[in-house]
């Protein structure tokens, strides 16, 4: 006889499933079982059924799949005797779950189950619909469930009310019938019919205002006479626990004046007594007793303020926290941060307490102290606090560096009363913990160093002696490159410094130094090296004789692999060796980064287009990021929202030589030579001046800047067409030496498109024409036209398209923004489209255009799809 | 609500008994036992019974080779859980005499009837044991 057979036993297959050596063993025999149980069941087996049943429960705890068990369930569920009935709730219960369409075939069994006469399977009918009902199910069997309510028995009674919870739950509208059977309920005598009354009575108060109102108004003196005489009885052999009568209900009772005292005097009132009664009385040398004391303690603070209550519960936290069990005091850790925001006086005077526990051994516990410590922090006690913090950042365990610097950061930043603290203590926490530390934060630090004018000397030489000692911190390493690159000559000559400063001797030769080990570590990354390179230009104008040095350094990373890096050694070089004339106007002091626009930038506010126009004009071409128009953007419009926070980060990378590939991979490239261009470009004034911010039509999906400056030859380095660096440089030069714009070269139009009446309303018609070069079929140029039908001028008329993803757009300046009516004139605006998905996907575009028409603002929105397929 | 779902677990990590009050796939059980134990039994005697685990916390106890969790919401009071959890071990222990690991794996459902009877929907129903071993102790001297 196959000893797998639905024959075994529960215990056996048991037996068989431990005696298993490997997983693929216990796999093979429960795949037999499974076999054999699935061949009883199509057999319909009558006598094993139940036995199958359990050994299946068994195998879907272990975690294998028993969908086929399903039907049996409901066979023993109608089954006439107990044992079968049992297991099949259980099997109902465990297998099954109410997203199952078969659950609908159980509501008719349950319906019968629960009018049976015999009242344990009334009990399990009830079991069985309260953990796992459905909506429907509900609101067949609610009816019944009500009557249940007030059965005789009274363990029918409190399951019927904890099966009224989850109906409520399911069909919200059901909840006024519960209402009133509720009151009659919590004058039970019954510990487990109480105990589940109160637990329906506090859903149906946070279901429902109405309940609550009429629950405090009936029952408040009644619940208050039920916890007196929990509080003072005698003792109950069967409820009691280390001495305590029935914690349990203790703490249900609790909870519930704790929902039907917030927010109401008078509730809270009638209450205080006995709630002082259960703080003060209670023993706290066992767990139970701890536990009904944190109950009262979350009661006490969540009700109206009642005069020296609330000085009695935080006085029970502060002796919860100096108790040894671990448990205790991470649970009064845990209600001092909501008690924090009641009392924070009572709160502070235990702060050396929490201190003590932010360096506790135990994870948990460490963590709660950590946040608790965060909203204590405030003016008077920062330093000292900041100071505890720091020093125990340095012994601290790895994962928990990375909380504690980022809390660390947080309130140095929010709270520092002068700028020369909030440096020095950025330092050391660079210096221990650099590599935790968020680049909003580095950013952050830089732009406070720009605005503390009389700290450069002391932020520099600091740097200095930082980076001498911790040099493997990366971050610390950027900031102080920054910092050397455009303080440099204060460094040497100890310019400004403070009374509290020894002074230093520092060669230009050392401060070469340090970037040159900077940029010859293994370990720096690209972000590093970049900046190094143009620490190394700006020191090159600041000390003319270490120039030679410099080249010496920078013509090493000519040949980097990296295409960041040799750009940049390349570009540094050619200004290095043939245009000294520039050099010192290219390199001169940065502008002083505007805290207010930073900060509002961080936020990622996308109204910075207004903002930007406050930048100094020597960034003016960079930061029209203009309003991304989010609200275009139902296409690709996560593109946007990353590229909203981003076009903070973007705005300060410009500022801080910074554009690398590190931020997005899209605006990599693009970034990288902005930055390079973009100071060149403003300085040398190119081409046509930059445009107005607010009128230019603004570039959305692709995150690069619209370069509105572009002169043709820089046209050649945007995003898809991956330039070789050798072009682009040379198109550099002779940019520089024409200082000039060169004519545009002729593009040769690939195969010719007619041109589309892309979009036409009653007053608008727009026509696109279309030029592709040889080259790139991928990329199209586009000519839009604007027309006017009516015979009214239109001003300030703006016109802005997105595309989807597989799609990159560029927008040049429209020729002007008054549209004169009656077609005598029009507007013409280049765009330029790249197609990623060129020959697959046609182009698609969704525009809107708004103009002036007589004072009045208009509208008009479109979308154009009727572009030529292979374009 | 309250209760999310209470695991047996031995040492080496096997779940002995699984009981959930919030539907989840077979799936995601087993990441969701697989984190857990690991995460629990990784602690020591001296750190404190509660983890921080995703949206909930679990109230662990170990009790000789079998660890009792409990996953409950954030706002639960933990040590009540505490007290639950020694209660489900004390009753269990009445009715087995004794009980250890083995016992609760051969009578699986007995254990489970038992849980049953305590905890409905998330919620705890009954805390006298002798109401709770009433049924079972019926059902044993009917069959």
């Amino acid at each position: 006889m196959n000893p797998f057979s639905s024959g075994t036993r529960l215990r056996d297959m048991i037996r068989a499933i431990r005696a298993c050596k490997t997983a693929a063993e216990e796999r093979a025999v429960v795949r037999k079982e499974c076999a054999s149980i699935r061949a009883a069941v199509s057999d319909n087996d009558n006598d094993y059924r139940h036995r199958n049943l359990a050994k299946l429960m068994f195998i879907h705890m272990l975690g294998y799949p028993t969908h086929f068990g399903q039907m049996e369930c409901l066979k023993l569920i109608a089954a006439p005797g107990f044992p079968e009935k049992r297991i099949g709730y259980l099997g109902l219960m465990l297998l099954l779950d109410e997203r199952q369409e078969v659950l609908m075939l159980v509501t008719n069994s349950l319906k019968q189950d629960l009018n049976h006469t015999n009242q344990y399977i009334v009990g399990l009918a009830l079991c069985a619909l309260g953990n796992i009902c459905s909506a429907e199910m509900a609101r067949d069997l609610a009816p019944e469930v009500e009557r249940l309510l007030q059965f005789r028995d009274p363990n029918i009674r409190k399951k019927a009310a904890l099966c009224s919870i989850r109906i409520i739950k399911k069909v919200p509208d059901l909840a006024e019938n519960f209402v009133n059977p509720v009151v009659s309920l919590l004058k039970e005598k019954h510990h487990g019919v109480l105990l589940t009354g109160i637990q329906l009575c506090t859903d149906l108060c946070n279901h429902s205002e109405e309940a609550l109102e009429y629950f405090r108004k009936k029952c408040m003196e009644g619940l208050v006479k039920v916890l007196k005489d929990v509080v003072n009885s005698p003792y109950a052999p069967e409820y009691d626990i280390s001495g305590i009568a029935d914690p349990f209900l203790h703490i249900r009772l609790l909870r519930l004046l704790r929902v039907l005292g917030h927010g109401d005097a008078d509730a809270s009132d009638s209450m205080s007594d006995i709630l002082a009664q259960v703080a003060t009385k209670t023993e706290s040398n066992k767990n139970a007793g701890n536990a009904i004391l944190y109950e009262c303690v979350e009661t006490i603070m969540s009700i109206e303020d009642v005069s020296g209550l609330r000085v009695l519960a935080i006085n029970i936290l502060g002796r919860f926290l100096s108790n040894r069990d671990n448990n205790i005091r991470y649970v009064a850790l845990n209600m001092l941060m909501k008690a924090v925001s009641v009392d924070d006086q009572a709160v502070q005077r235990h702060r050396t307490t929490i201190l003590e526990c932010v360096k506790d051994s135990d994870a948990s516990i460490r963590k709660r102290a950590l946040e608790l410590v965060y909203l204590l922090v405030n003016e008077s006690n920062v330093k000292a606090l900041t100071k505890e913090l720091i020093d125990y950042l340095q012994v601290s365990d790895q994962d928990f560096k990375g909380d504690l610097t980022a809390k660390i950061c947080t309130i140095v930043e929010k709270l520092s009363p002068d700028k020369i603290w909030y440096i020095d203590q950025m330092l050391k926490v660079l210096s221990e913990a650099g590599n935790h530390v968020k680049d909003e934060v580095w950013h952050a630090l830089i732009v406070v160093i720009t605005n503390a004018s009389n700290l450069h000397g002391y932020t520099v030489r600091s740097l200095y002696k930082a980076i001498q000692k911790s040099a493997d911190q990366e971050i610390l390493v950027r900031v102080a490159i920054w910092c050397i690159g455009e303080y440099g000559d204060m460094l040497v000559n100890n310019i400004g410094m403070l009374n509290l400063e020894d002074p230093i001797t520092v060669t230009e030769n050392d401060a070469v130094d340090v970037v040159e080990i900077a940029i010859k570590r293994h370990t720096s990354d690209l972000t590093t090296r970049a900046m190094c390179l143009i620490a190394l230009l700006k020191l090159s104008s600041r000390f003319p004789s270490c120039s030679q040095r410099i080249k010496d350094i920078v013509t090493q990373s000519k040949g980097s692999l990296l295409l960041e890096l040799q750009q940049r050694s390349i570009e540094i070089d050619s200004i290095i060796v043939k245009h000294q004339n520039i050099r010192s106007a290219l390199v001169e002091r940065m502008p002083v980064l505007d805290e207010a626009t930073f900060s509002g930038r961080k936020a990622g506010s996308i109204l910075s287009a207004a903002v930007s126009a406050s930048l100094s004009s020597t960034n003016g071409a960079a930061t029209s990021t203009a309003a991304p128009l989010v609200d275009l953007l139902d296409l690709g419009a996560d593109e946007s929202a990353a590229a909203a926070p981003t076009s903070g980060a973007n705005f300060l990378q410009d500022l801080l030589d910074v554009g690398t590939s590190s931020y997005s991979s899209q605006s990599g490239t693009s970034q990288a030579q902005k930055s390079g261009n973009d100071v060149l470009l403003d300085l040398l004034s190119i081409g046509s001046p930059p445009p107005q911010n607010t009128s230019s039509a603004p570039d959305i999906l692709s995150l690069t800047e619209d370069n509105k400056t572009l002169v043709s030859p820089l046209d050649g380095l945007s995003l898809a067409t991956g330039p070789s660096v050798q072009a682009s440089s040379t198109a550099m030069i002779d940019l520089l030496d024409g200082f000039g714009p060169s004519p545009p070269p002729t593009k040769d139009n690939g195969p010719a498109y007619p041109p589309i009446v892309a979009f036409e309303s009653s007053s608008l018609r727009l026509m696109f024409n279309f030029s592709k070069q040889p080259g790139s079929p991928q990329a199209t140029q586009m000519e839009a036209n604007f027309t006017n039908k009516s015979s009214d001028v239109y001003t300030n008329f703006i016109f802005q398209a997105a595309v989807p993803k597989f799609l990159q757009l560029h927008l040049e300046p429209a020729s002007s923004n008054t549209l004169p009516g009656n077609g005598n004139g029009s507007i013409t605006q280049k765009l330029r489209v790249t197609n990623s998905q060129h020959g697959k996907k046609s182009i698609v575009m969704r525009i809107r255009i708004s103009y002036k028409l007589n004072n009045e603002d208009v509208l008009e929105e479109g979308q154009i799809s009727n572009f030529p397929r292979d374009l | 609500m309250g209760i999310r779902f209470v695991l047996m677990v031995n040492k080496q990590g096997q779940t002995r008994l699984a009981q959930y009050y919030e539907y989840l796939t077979l799936e995601e059980r087993r990441t969701l036992e697989g984190e857990i134990v690991r995460k629990c039994l990784a602690r020591n005697e001296q750190q404190c019974s509660f983890v921080e685990h995703r949206t909930y916390k679990i109230v662990y106890r170990r009790y000789a080779s079998l660890f009792f969790l409990v996953g409950v919401d954030n706002e639960e009071n933990e040590l009540a859980i505490l007290e639950f959890i020694h209660l489900l071990v004390e009753t269990m222990d009445r009715h087995f005499g004794n009980v250890c690991e083995l016992d609760i794996m051969f009578h699986l459902e007995k254990a489970h009837f038992m849980l049953e009877e305590m905890v409905m929907n998330g919620c705890v129903v009954e805390t006298s044991k002798a109401n709770i071993l009433a049924p079972i102790q019926l059902m044993d001297k009917t069959s």
